[in-house]
């Protein structure tokens, strides 16, 4: 127990004075890793008092009180069993499992990650493609995509659909709420919503090769307008998503390889920009691991003239989803 | 040369100079590249000069001879239970030195450290491979084989000579993993090696092949093994020794024998299937033409959780052993003790499903599996109040397995709570693959299994080398392990709730580094408890002709296999004892019918000697590796040679010899001799010199 708390301790401690990133569901920036949160104390509350508390007394206390030396101690060799302490042997651990079972069930339908959020605001889509090893986030209403930051409106829910481009990753930002498997060929789903602004570390936990521990992005959520704002700037400033920049997307490097082979993509602050991507690119990746074809149709990619006017279309992708 | 370097034609398959650990270093002699050369030639040199300094001795002591006849042929129980232990203790040795390495590593991993990528996911492998396959399996089978059959009153297991191929297949799955060091690169995939990382589309390399043929060895003897232990229990037990007289140690043999037969064969399956992807270019498990990972974690978890539980079932058999020994007292609660057993025997294929949570299945199977995987706490808490409830009212000695035992259950129950947080899927969600899980799965399976092993160890060395180990030094070793356990795995907790995946080779957190740091602090603990108790063993053999404890009995055990000499005679027992009920020995004690000196002796039949575990392993070392490194001619040659070997064995007739009657008596007159000359010892005493393995009587009610 003592060793628990010290450990709950030094936790709370290294919580209390983090940095500007927020790392943990213990420092929740949205409803569902706040409910997470509670659920964990409880949890570890209901434990702590009904099972490690009594043996973590009893077993010290009757090792030393019946220690070989203590010649005044009751000894009986022969007596090996009780019903009354059977059955409360039996009926402990029945009766707690029995309590947990209930917060697992009501929980686990509560807080499903497949299950959309409820809010007066029509959640804001994301689909995202895991690749080695970097996250490719499309905003198939925007017409743009991002690698490296993963934004969102504060108080807006966030609807991901998550595949694979590779291997088997998972997509998790701990300070939001669950984590959920990319897997190719294949669509899961995940809602989030944050509710304050701020930087939570996004990342896959899923070993996937050299580049895996280099496989993070930053969940920033905003205010609507800055958001709003954010979706402009990566318009106008946006790479062109053509087949080709694809290509070196998929292959097997780092975020700081990608940035070294696109040249435009040095002045985005560690992060790389895309404009000009369709709504059928998402789909057409996921068919296309599906059937191990390595190149895509050409129509899946926004036409030339469309991505040569960023400003025109992010001034209809902005105001085109209903906010 | 470049031919020679790039590949080594139909001979040698995929061999090359590539292959060498060295070889990167001397064509791109980066800083990284040689650090990292470095430390891997480190190893393959231990590996290469650890073999050649036990041929030298080998030679050197004209050992080789005993080591044929006496050890590497013989189909005796104990030996090949003795053999079991050494190969784990090796194993251990390199997946500890690699633990080290790792925590080593992510203490300076801010930004960076001094391992590659690369170089660091070997090392997870094969920690995790070996710790499983080749450290805890090894381990626990070669403590039921040694325990078992005398704990029944038998002489010997069903099947002898399958018993010796076991250990031949494990040796040889041993070897393959050692042989990786040396030649090539093992997998980068992890213990449970999900595709489609592990398919050739990602990892084209010779480390998955390494991972499967190992992994392919080492489950075929366990699944040889299981049927060889089942059978056993059914079969050979001794007059009067009925299911419900079995020590509690059997009955966790028995189901973990059972678990092994019937969990082992979806791993076999899983593997080959994904060999079958890479050799011949199937798609059970590929991204694209139909295949699904998702089956490969169904298959492979539908082995994985049971296996959990084979490991475990036979540590808590120990601790129960151990537990009522050393309290001096009847084991409380033993009908509840089976029935717990037994019961998490069979849940434990209901509750595979939790290793994936976060796959995205839907709540109601979330919540129907992490249900499941909670009841497997109520059979585990059962356990714990029982054996609290053993040291109750008895007589607590504080040996060295004792310190084990106790540490055991208090760092249990922590593990057992982060497993039951782990089985709640929203909480899953949070800390799934982070290195919270790896503070969870070290926390069960380091006071639970390694523990455990580490107990038996203590408990029946006098038995089996007919000395006691260095109490000092036991109990150093344990306090080492207890504690450094804590501060390696301790912070891990924190660090997996403050969002580290496991796996990481490095990070950019500095919130990481302290607890980083502790957490390697922890795991030098760890080495020099490792340390300890290898010293621990060579002083008692040093100090060996002080310790004897012939007579055999040196901690008043209570089961049958403390009711012969020590070390045993080959056939265990001179007249198989008849059984009246349950702590078969502490009875005959109590009745004055130990040490008795029979009327008549018969001659007593035993398995002969037989080379077909020898052959079976350089048979199938040779076609694993022929397998890995695509030598086809080798694979086919070892192949043919596999079966021609069991038909030549199947025209043996002659495979059991005899033991004279009048042998049998020499040797039993000599032991009760030694009984009748020996002083018995009170507790007080066993842990000095006078205790030569005769306990003073205990009365009911009268500590003695």
């Amino acid at each position: 127990m003592v060793r628990l708390a010290a450990v709950c301790g030094v936790i709370l401690l290294l919580v209390a004075c983090a940095g500007d990133t927020h790392l943990t569901f213990l420092d929740p920036q949205g409803p569902i890793a706040h409910q997470q949160r509670w659920h964990f104390y409880w949890v570890l509350a209901v434990m702590a008092v009904l099972v490690a508390g009594p043996i973590f007394v009893l077993l010290p206390y009757w090792a030393w009180r019946y220690r070989y030396g203590n010649k005044s101690s009751t000894y009986k060799p022969n007596w090996d069993f009780s019903r009354l302490l059977e059955i409360m042997a039996w009926g402990g651990p029945i009766i707690i499992v029995a309590i947990l079972g209930f917060f697992v069930w009501h929980d686990s339908h509560k807080l499903d990650p497949y299950k959309p959020i409820v809010s007066k605001q029509a959640p804001l889509r994301v689909e995202v493609i895991g690749y080695d090893w970097k996250w490719l986030f499309i905003y198939p209403d925007q017409g743009i995509a991002s690698i490296g930051t993963l934004a969102m409106p504060v108080g807006r829910p966030v609807s991901l659909h998550i595949t694979s481009a590779t291997v088997m990753q998972s997509l998790f930002i701990p300070a939001l709420g669950s984590q959920i498997y990319a897997m190719g060929g294949m669509v899961s789903q995940l809602n989030l919503e944050a509710s304050k602004p701020g930087k939570s570390l996004g990342e896959n936990t899923m070993y996937n090769g050299n580049g895996f521990h280099q496989q993070k992005f930053t969940a920033l959520a905003m205010s609507p307008a800055d958001f709003k704002a954010w979706v402009i700037k990566v318009g106008a400033t946006g790479i062109v998503l053509d087949a080709q920049t694809l290509k070196l997307i998929a292959r097997r490097s780092t975020r700081s390889d990608l940035i070294a082979a696109l040249p435009k993509a040095t002045s985005m602050r560690g992060n790389v920009y895309f404009t000009g991507v369709g709504k059928t690119l998402f789909p057409a990746v996921v068919k296309a691991t599906m059937d191990g074809t390595k190149t895509l149709p050409n129509t899946v990619f926004a036409s030339a003239s469309a991505a040569t006017t960023p400003a025109k279309r992010n001034s209809g992708a902005v105001t085109e989803p209903s906010q | 040369m470049s031919i020679v370097a790039d590949s080594g034609g139909p001979f040698l398959g995929r061999l090359s100079l590539h292959s060498l650990p060295f070889w990167d270093m001397l064509q791109h002699p980066t800083m990284s590249n040689i650090i990292n050369g470095i430390i891997a030639t480190g190893a393959a040199s231990l590996v290469v000069i650890g073999a050649l300094v036990v041929i030298a001795l080998l030679t050197k002591y004209k050992l080789w001879r005993p080591l044929w006849s006496d050890w590497v042929t013989s189909t005796d129980h104990k030996k090949i239970g003795i053999m079991y232990i050494v190969i784990a203790l090796v194993m251990l040795t390199r997946a500890l030195i690699e633990a080290v390495l790792m925590r080593a590593q992510q203490a300076v991993g801010l930004h960076g450290g001094f391992l590659s990528p690369d170089h660091f996911a070997q090392l997870f492998s094969t920690h995790g491979t070996i710790m499983i396959f080749f450290m805890a399996m090894p381990f626990l089978t070669g403590v039921i084989n040694y325990v078992m059959p005398m704990q029944i009153g038998a002489r010997d297991v069903s099947f002898p000579v399958l018993n010796s191929i076991s250990l031949g297949l494990t040796a040889a799955g041993a070897a393959l993993v050692m042989v990786s060091l040396v030649i090539g690169k093992f997998s980068t995939g992890g213990w449970f090696g999900y595709p489609p990382y592990t398919e050739a589309t990602f990892s084209p390399g010779v480390g998955p092949d390494y991972w499967i043929w190992a992994l392919s060895l080492a489950g075929l003897a366990s699944t040889l093994t299981g049927i060889n232990f089942a059978v056993t229990i059914y079969k050979e037990r001794a007059p009067g020794m009925k299911l419900m007289r079995m020590p509690l140690f059997t009955w966790t043999a028995l189901c973990t024998a059972i678990l092994m037969i019937f969990a082992m064969p979806p791993l076999t399956v899983a593997t080959s299937q994904l060999a079958l992807d890479r050799y011949l270019g199937f798609h059970y498990f590929t991204n694209a033409l139909g295949g699904n990972m998702m089956n490969f974690a169904n298959l492979f978890w539908l082995f994985g959780h049971p296996e959990v539980y084979i490991l475990i079932l036979p540590a808590f058999g120990v601790y129960s052993e151990v537990i009522a020994t050393f309290s001096g007292k009847a084991l409380f609660g033993y009908r509840s003790l089976v029935m717990a057993t037994m019961a998490i025997a069979i849940l434990s294929f209901t509750v595979w499903l939790h290793h994936f949570f976060t796959m995205g299945q839907n709540a109601n199977i979330n919540a129907v599996f992490g249900i499941a995987s909670m009841l497997i706490g109520i059979p585990t808490g059962v356990k714990i109040y029982d054996w609290m409830l053993t040291m109750f009212r008895g007589r607590v000695r504080f040996t060295t397995p004792m310190v084990y035992s106790i540490g055991f259950i208090l760092l249990f129950v922590l593990g057992g709570m982060s497993g039951i947080l782990l089985a709640n899927p929203t909480i899953d969600y949070q800390v799934h693959n982070t290195v919270f899980l790896v503070a969870h799965f070290h926390n069960v399976a380091v006071p639970g299994v390694l523990f455990g092993m580490l107990t038996a160890y203590h408990f029946w060395f006098p038995k089996a080398f007919g000395f006691r180990l260095n109490e000092r030094w036991g109990i150093i070793s344990a306090l080492c392990w207890i504690f450094g356990f804590m501060g390696a795995f301790f912070p891990l907790y924190a660090l997996g709730i403050m969002g580290l995946p496991r796996r990481t080779v490095a990070y950019a957190q500095a919130r990481y580094v302290p607890l980083e740091w502790v957490a390697f602090l922890g795991a030098l603990l760890l080495l020099a408890a490792l340390l300890a108790l290898l010293w621990q063993l060579w002083i008692s053999i040093r100090d060996r002709d002080a310790n004897r404890v012939f007579v055999g009995d040196p901690w008043d055990g209570r089961s049958l296999e403390w009711s012969n000499s020590a070390p045993p005679p080959e056939y265990n027992f001179a007249v198989i004892p008849s059984v009246q009920g349950r702590d078969a020995f502490t009875m005959a004690k109590e009745n004055h019918s130990a040490y008795e000196r029979p009327d008549t002796y018969k001659d007593i039949e035993l398995p002969k000697n037989s080379a077909m575990g020898l052959v079976i392993a350089a048979l199938g070392f040779a076609l694993a590796f022929g397998l890995v490194w695509h030598i086809w001619w080798l694979v086919i040659a070892a192949l043919l040679a596999v079966i021609a070997s069991m038909i030549v064995r199947g025209f043996a007739r002659d495979t059991t010899r005899l033991v004279s009657a009048q042998e049998v008596r020499r040797e039993h007159h000599r032991w009760i001799d030694a009984v009748a000359a020996a002083t018995a010892v009170s507790r007080a005493n066993e842990c000095k010199t006078v205790n030569v393995g005769l306990a003073q009587h205990q009365a009911n009610g009268v500590v003695p």
